[in-house]
């Protein structure tokens, strides 16, 4: 009976180990060129962005490429271990979105060692080891926020943000970014309160809530991501101050897109995720050819709002 | 006590511990009580934005999903176990209520009511691995966590699922039946009262402590066990469940990535409240109290505009105060 058992068992997990391996795409084998893409996510809809943006230039240039990432921002030890992984697969060329650089350091040495080039997508890796590197310039786009905010709101009153955390490169452009045009060029607009949400809607929701509560004379929000952008809607749809409270958000999704469409959120900043993805593997391409790429390939920014978000300039780069 | 059984013995322990238990409960009641009130009376004083309505309703509001993953969370506790994968079961049930709504288009009640049972097929599974398998619940939950967090995530194709179609949905949770207060919070206390009827007037409630106080006392005078840890993890996985469908209707999507580490906010709202995690005692007042705790404290520092990283070490802090205070009162005993 006890031996029956351990049977079972086994042939259980021999059987589901092979359903899993007959279920994902093999790497290598075709011998065309493999480039690992590891971002720093895959859940939001952000990432999904990048990565089709990355599988187009990966059909375009009939190479093989895997899209991976962590599950949240924070988890930057996932992450080392991913690329680890893929530089032991020995690719052609690696795409990679650092959540913390410096951590990265000693592996990105190791695929320079290879002659593996390494391209930065996303944000920026504080190296020269990149041989280029395609992202959002976030300081600037969020200066473009807080100009937009202060046009909006007449140059003086109290405003607060949402970011999403304070220690990635993208949380701390954005606020930075964002902080520090309002702090030099509106000095009548005062930066009441600064929180961190996670991106975590229900978390940003209660977040904004309790910073409405505290500031009631409020006369702008920015929302740094897509979650928090959205926990700032949520919140002013339920405390019902819609139309006092200007909103500004980040990125778009659908639930960003209808708020801007319905006039809850005044506009918001629009990075070309698709754009970053399909640069990110297209300047590997070019990499691995030995043929010359820009260090910094700038994917842009929009400004988006009710009026355009339909044109031929900005549909595309929103996404659902 | 010479000659009685072993049997006979443990049964008298079990009656000892179950008065003591009561007792201390009460006790940890009226302090939990005690600590509510004057985070309350600190916050208003230190800030004239906190005691306004909106803003309490924004902190009941703000308990309410967390509130019911504790209300859940309480049954298992009691009987000495744990659930670790309550967050995540409430994602894959807003995520199947999504599916069974927006994908199959099968009506919005048939929609809520299964996503409601895919939480309680959730919990049953754990029960069945916790009583069956003898698997230990601390593994048993662990694995559940990540299979319905990984799930969720499959089912959805990693996107968030909108209601905008059906606008009623949305209605759950921030319809307000009586005015100004929305209904998740009247779902919630409704949740609450059920919770602690069952606790305390009905044979699932009596066999939640018999188990934490003693398993083996229990099983040998004659109450099936196995079949009433079954009941309990499934009940909590109804309350899971239900805590999805309030968090999909107040956001008025189901969103595949979150819920984890909810768990653990509703396991430190259950502590605070007075149950012990070595089982046996606790009580659903106790529950409601700690997750409101919880929230106060969140969102008066909030209003403070103490700095967030600060607003996690204070929490932390209270949970320690909390339980000790409790331990402190049993060792008295």
């Amino acid at each position: 009976m006890k031996r029956k058992q351990w049977f079972i068992l086994l042939a259980m997990m021999l059987s589901l180990t092979t359903v899993l391996g007959a279920c994902s795409s093999g790497d290598k084998g075709d011998g065309k060129t493999y480039i690992p893409v590891i971002s720093k996510g895959f859940q939001h809809q952000f990432w999904q962005a990048v990565k089709s943006g990355a599988e187009k230039a990966a059909k375009e240039f009939d190479v093989n490429i895997t899209f991976e990432g962590p599950e949240t921002e924070s988890q930057v030890d996932k992450q080392i271990e991913m690329l680890q992984t893929a530089l032991d697969k020995k690719p052609s060329a690696i795409a990679f979105a650092a959540l913390d650089s410096k951590a990265a350091l000693p592996l990105l040495e190791k695929a320079k060692a290879n002659n593996i080039p390494v391209i930065g997508f996303d944000s920026g890796v504080d190296s020269d080891i990149p041989v280029a590197t395609a992202a959002t310039d976030n300081v600037k786009a969020a200066a473009l926020a807080a100009d937009k905010m202060a046009e909006i709101i007449g140059g003086s009153g109290e405003v607060a943000l949402i970011v999403h955390d304070q220690t990635s490169r993208t949380g701390i452009d954005r606020r930075d970014g964002f902080k520090n045009q309002i702090e030099s060029k509106y000095p009548d607009i005062k930066i009441v309160d600064i929180q961190y949400g996670g991106g975590d809607q229900l978390k940003s929701t209660d977040l904004a809530k309790a910073i409405m509560q505290a500031h009631p004379n409020l006369k702008g929000f920015f929302g740094a991501n897509e979650g928090s952008a959205i926990g700032v809607v949520n919140a002013v749809n339920e405390l019902k101050k819609n139309g006092q409270i200007t909103i500004i958000g980040y990125d778009s999704g659908k639930q960003q897109t209808d708020a801007v469409r319905s006039g809850t959120m005044a506009g918001a900043i629009t990075q070309d995720p698709i754009g970053i993805g399909y640069w990110s593997v297209k300047a590997a391409v070019m990499a691995i050819k030995g043929e010359a790429v820009d260090k910094n390939i700038d994917t842009g920014f929009h400004w988006y709002d009710k009026n355009n978000i339909d044109s031929d300039e900005i549909k595309p780069l929103l996404y659902d | 006590m010479k000659g009685t059984t072993i049997v006979e013995k443990q049964i008298v322990q079990t009656h000892q511990k179950k008065k003591a238990a009561a007792g201390s409960g009460a006790k940890q009641k009226i302090l939990a009580f005690a600590s509510l009130i004057v985070l309350i009376v600190v916050f208003s004083l230190s800030s004239s934005n906190f005691f306004v309505f909106d803003n309490l309703v924004g902190i009941m509001l703000s308990t309410a999903v967390i509130g019911v993953l504790a209300l859940g969370s309480t049954f298992v506790i009691i009987t000495g176990g744990i659930d670790l994968s309550v967050g995540t079961v409430m994602t894959f049930s807003s995520v199947m209520a999504g599916v069974i709504i927006n994908f199959w288009h099968v009506s919005l009640p048939l929609g809520v009511i299964g996503g409601i049972l895919a939480g309680a097929l959730c919990g049953l599974t754990s029960g069945l691995m916790v009583a069956k398998m003898k698997i230990p619940p601390f593994i048993a939950t662990l694995a559940m966590m990540m299979i319905t967090k990984g799930l969720s995530l499959v089912i959805s194709g990693t996107k968030p699922i909108y209601f905008n179609d059906y606008p009623n949905f949305a209605k759950i949770s921030m319809g307000k039946l009586i005015p100004g207060i929305p209904n998740a919070i009247l779902i919630f206390l409704g949740l609450g009262v059920i919770a602690s009827i069952i606790l305390t007037k009905t044979l699932i409630g009596r066999y939640t402590f018999a188990l934490g106080s003693n398993e083996e006392a229990t099983r040998l005078s004659g109450v099936n066990t196995v079949r009433w840890k079954i009941v309990i993890y499934t009940m909590t996985g109804v309350f899971s469940g239900i805590a999805g469908i309030l968090m999909a209707s107040r956001l008025n999507s189901a969103q595949p990535a979150l819920g984890s580490g909810y768990e653990l906010d509703a396991i430190a709202a259950v502590v605070i409240g007075g149950t012990s995690l070595s089982g046996g005692a606790g009580s659903i007042l106790g529950t409601v109290i700690g997750a409101l705790i919880m929230s106060v404290l969140t969102n008066g520092l909030r209003i403070l505009s103490v700095a967030p990283e600060w607003q996690t070490v204070i929490v932390g802090f209270v949970i320690i105060l909390a339980v000790y205070a409790d331990i402190l009162r049993r060792r008295k005993r």
